[in-house]
């Protein structure tokens, strides 16, 4: 979309971090505005549901490197479906959230997924599943294996959350962080390397592990 | 100035319409010229309608129970009603009120208002889950086919103290079911605005090419998140009456030429597809801009920005920057604008940017940063914040001044709508009104108030026999309405005012209005944003092609 054409990953060049789409996808009432929110204001309230989508931005430091993440919190009922796929145009990482308690949220992630492979190329974004709400444990209906297992098989990365009490909330967007980072660079050295090759045809063998296909 | 009219209050438990109900006593003036009020020709038929049936509701009543409810209907709005089995499925709606037809708190709500398709379905209902009601739904379903089938339709049915209201919309039909002094048309004008909520949301095309395709859709699937924005707008009837009864917006009271230069500001921040630029605080407007060269030829609707205004209002838009899809029922019911919402530096101010690129949000952020630079040149922020801080409710960041200000002992509280502004000037109508304060402050009173307000409403347009004037004393306050050429006036005042009192704060009233009317209304629209190139076919538009039609 506008934001990646006008700026396509531009190296971390100082004082200009990149800037990366991130969206939030996932059934209502997962707790995606309250993941937003916690990790870019540290707040939680309990939120109405999002009208259309939230738009959000912060900057993280990464070591040496910076990143801003551009962050669409889509709203997750359905009259908005239609024009979700306004929101994740030119997405470089989607966060695909349900609820631990809730089966058929862990259901509606994994259609979210098939809506993210028709419109991406395997590998284009970084994926990760969230479960959140583990301070549900006791209601708790999507084991952490059940989740684990899916998104192996899916090669997307993985972790559960909870926004209540800031369980594992930054290290959900620093992973996806690094992750996009690490492809960054990767990406780099790819082109360097067809620069130098051109024949070659291969994967990098690095990148099998992050796309299903 | 005739205060003469009808002292004698209309006995509490005398429900029957206003319309229906003549006061032969009253001095009814012929204010026929001066009617702003909600669409009257619907009205004559529904007279007929309503006095017909009134005459024989068992008729109407009770065949259809045995068909399709047994003893479950009339319970639902007959004081009478007596053991209704409880029926329905479990309570796994969110409303969480119950809403079994049996159930005490549920029956003793004083207005209900469902959606529900033409097949039946429940959609929504103010009260209780919709789940338990699908019989009483089911029933609604009946009678309007049953009329139907004659070749009619059903508008209204008065039965005891309860008024039914009947509105089809497409494949929707919405009931009110109302207990309060409402006229039928009043309860009309809030089942329309249900009904432009749910369109403004879904648009009219997509709702009726989903009953087209499957008649029993459930479309509480659609809706879901919106429920609560139709129960706050029923809710603000009663506690906040004002915009829905007199089809005006409210404005936050500023001097003119902050205004005015927020204004300028509108019209000069543009971006690509922007078709309407609003700043708003609290659910009232502060100015508002409409690009020419999108908007050409139309012009908005007050409905519309109402809508809006309550839109932007929700909580729902505290975080962030929102860009959604909006439909807006008078202008288009079929197509969607784009918008971009966002509330500046964490503020109650809250601005809107509308446009038709689904693709434009970066251009509408950018936009909102020109937008708020501006207006920290301007200083802006600062005045707005004390115009909202004014506000001494806690929960309403709405910004409000004190019935203290006129400075007239004995008044409470009044809506005032101007008549008497220039005629391009016309296109957006308005009205002022203070904070509801003490004793207005419980929703008992509040309530009480509204329903004061909705009576005399109701009988200054009503459509046979309208009154210019109705000096009303209350159980427990005075009223005095009061419509003229040049305004239409609501005033509450202390139940121990005389006559003569009464007439002195009000003129006192009208002398305030008219030294603070540039700072209470928008006297002067903002009209077009900057045109780009100036198309010369607009010409006779030039001078009066202002933001909004006329009512």
């Amino acid at each position: 979309m506008a934001q990646a054409a006008a700026a396509p990953h531009p190296r971390a060049t100082p004082g200009q971090p990149c800037v990366f789409k991130l969206v939030l996808l996932g059934s209502s009432s997962v707790g995606k505005s309250s993941l937003a929110l916690r990790y870019v204001k540290n707040d939680f309230k309990s939120t109405l549901p999002t009208v259309g989508c939230a738009f959000f931005t912060k900057v993280v430091e990464f070591g040496a490197a910076s990143l801003k993440f551009e962050i669409w919190d889509t709203a997750g009922q359905e009259k908005y479906h239609s024009v979700c796929h306004l929101y994740f145009r030119g997405a470089n990482a989607a966060l695909l959230v349900y609820d631990i308690t809730s089966k058929d949220s862990f259901c509606m992630a994994q259609q979210w997924l098939k809506d993210l492979e028709k419109e991406f190329q395997p590998g284009e974004v970084v994926v990760m599943l969230v479960g959140n709400k583990t301070d549900l444990g006791e209601e708790r209906e999507v084991m952490f294996e059940e989740g684990k297992e899916f998104a192996e098989s899916k090669g997307l990365l993985f972790m559960e959350t909870s926004a209540r009490l800031n369980h594992q909330v930054t290290e959900v967007f620093s992973a996806v962080a690094r992750e996009l980072l690490q492809r960054e660079e990767r990406k780099k050295d790819q082109t360097q390397q067809r620069d130098a090759r051109l024949a070659l045809n291969e994967r990098p063998a690095g990148q099998a592990k992050c796309c299903a296909h | 100035m005739e205060a003469g009219g009808d002292t004698a209050a209309p006995a509490p438990g005398d429900a029957e319409d206003v319309e229906d109900t003549r006061f032969p006593s009253e001095e009814a003036g012929d204010g026929g010229s001066v009617h702003e009020g909600p669409p009257d020709p619907e009205d004559e038929g529904l007279e007929d309608t309503g006095l017909e049936t009134k005459d024989q509701p068992p008729s109407l009543l009770s065949p259809l129970p045995q068909s399709e409810a047994p003893s479950c209907t009339c319970g639902l709005w007959g004081p009478a009603a007596s053991e209704n089995s409880p029926m329905g499925g479990p309570e796994s709606g969110s409303g969480g009120q119950g809403g079994d037809p049996s159930d005490e708190d549920w029956r003793s709500k004083r207005k209900h208002v469902f959606v529900l398709s033409e097949a039946g379905k429940p959609i929504y209902s103010r009260y209780g889950s919709v789940e338990a009601l699908s019989t009483t739904m089911g029933v609604m379903t009946a009678l309007v086919s049953f009329v139907q089938s004659a070749g009619d339709a059903i508008r209204a049915i008065y039965a005891e103290d309860h008024k039914l209201v009947f509105l089809q919309q497409g494949p929707l039909l919405l009931v009110a079911v109302s207990r309060t002094p409402q006229s039928a048309s009043q309860l009309r004008g809030e089942l329309l605005a249900v009904h432009a909520q749910i369109v403004s949301t879904l648009t009219r095309a997509s709702v009726a090419r989903i009953f087209a395709r499957k008649q029993n859709y459930d479309l509480r699937r659609l809706l879901a998140g919106s429920e609560r924005t139709l129960d706050r707008l029923l809710d603000s009837v009663e506690r906040d009456p004002g915009a829905l009864l007199l089809g005006a917006v409210r404005c936050v009271p500023l001097a003119r030429p902050l205004r005015e230069a927020l204004g300028a500001l509108l019209r000069r921040c543009t971006a690509p597809g922007l078709a309407l630029s609003v700043l708003a605080v609290g659910g009232r407007l502060v100015t508002a801009a409409q690009e020419r060269t999108v908007l050409a030829e139309c012009r908005l609707d007050p409905a519309d920005l109402q809508l809006l205004l309550d839109w932007v209002g929700a909580p729902a838009f505290a975080a962030g920057e929102a860009w959604a899809p909006v439909c807006l029922p008078r202008f288009n019911p079929d197509g969607f604008f784009y918008a971009y919402v966002a509330r500046l530096n964490a503020m109650p101010v809250c601005l809107l940017l509308l446009g038709t690129d689904p693709e434009a949000f970066h251009d509408m952020a950018t936009c909102r940063r020109l937008v708020e630079d501006g207006m920290h040149t301007l200083g802006a922020m600062r005045a707005l914040r004390e115009a909202a801080g004014f506000s001494n409710a806690p929960s309403a960041n709405a910004p409000a001044y004190s019935v203290q200000a006129v400075g007239a002992p004995g008044l409470r509280h009044f809506l005032y709508k101007p008549l008497d502004i220039p005629d391009h000037h016309r296109q957006l109508p308005q009205f002022t009104s203070p904070e509801l304060e003490a004793p207005y402050s419980r929703e008992e009173e509040r309530q009480r108030l509204s329903d004061l307000y909705h009576r005399l409403h109701a009988r200054l347009h009503s459509t046979s026999r309208p009154l210019r004037l109705i000096y009303h004393v209350a159980e427990k306050e005075t009223l005095l309405a009061w419509v003229t050429s040049k305004f239409e006036l609501y005033t509450c005042l202390s139940p121990l005012v005389t006559k003569a009192g009464a007439i002195l704060v009000v003129t006192k009233l009208l002398r305030w209005v008219k030294k603070e009317e540039d700072r209470l209304f928008i006297r002067y629209p903002p009209k077009y944003s900057t045109p780009p190139a100036a198309p010369a076919a607009s010409t006779d538009h030039a001078s009066h092609n202002g933001l909004f039609t006329g009512p």
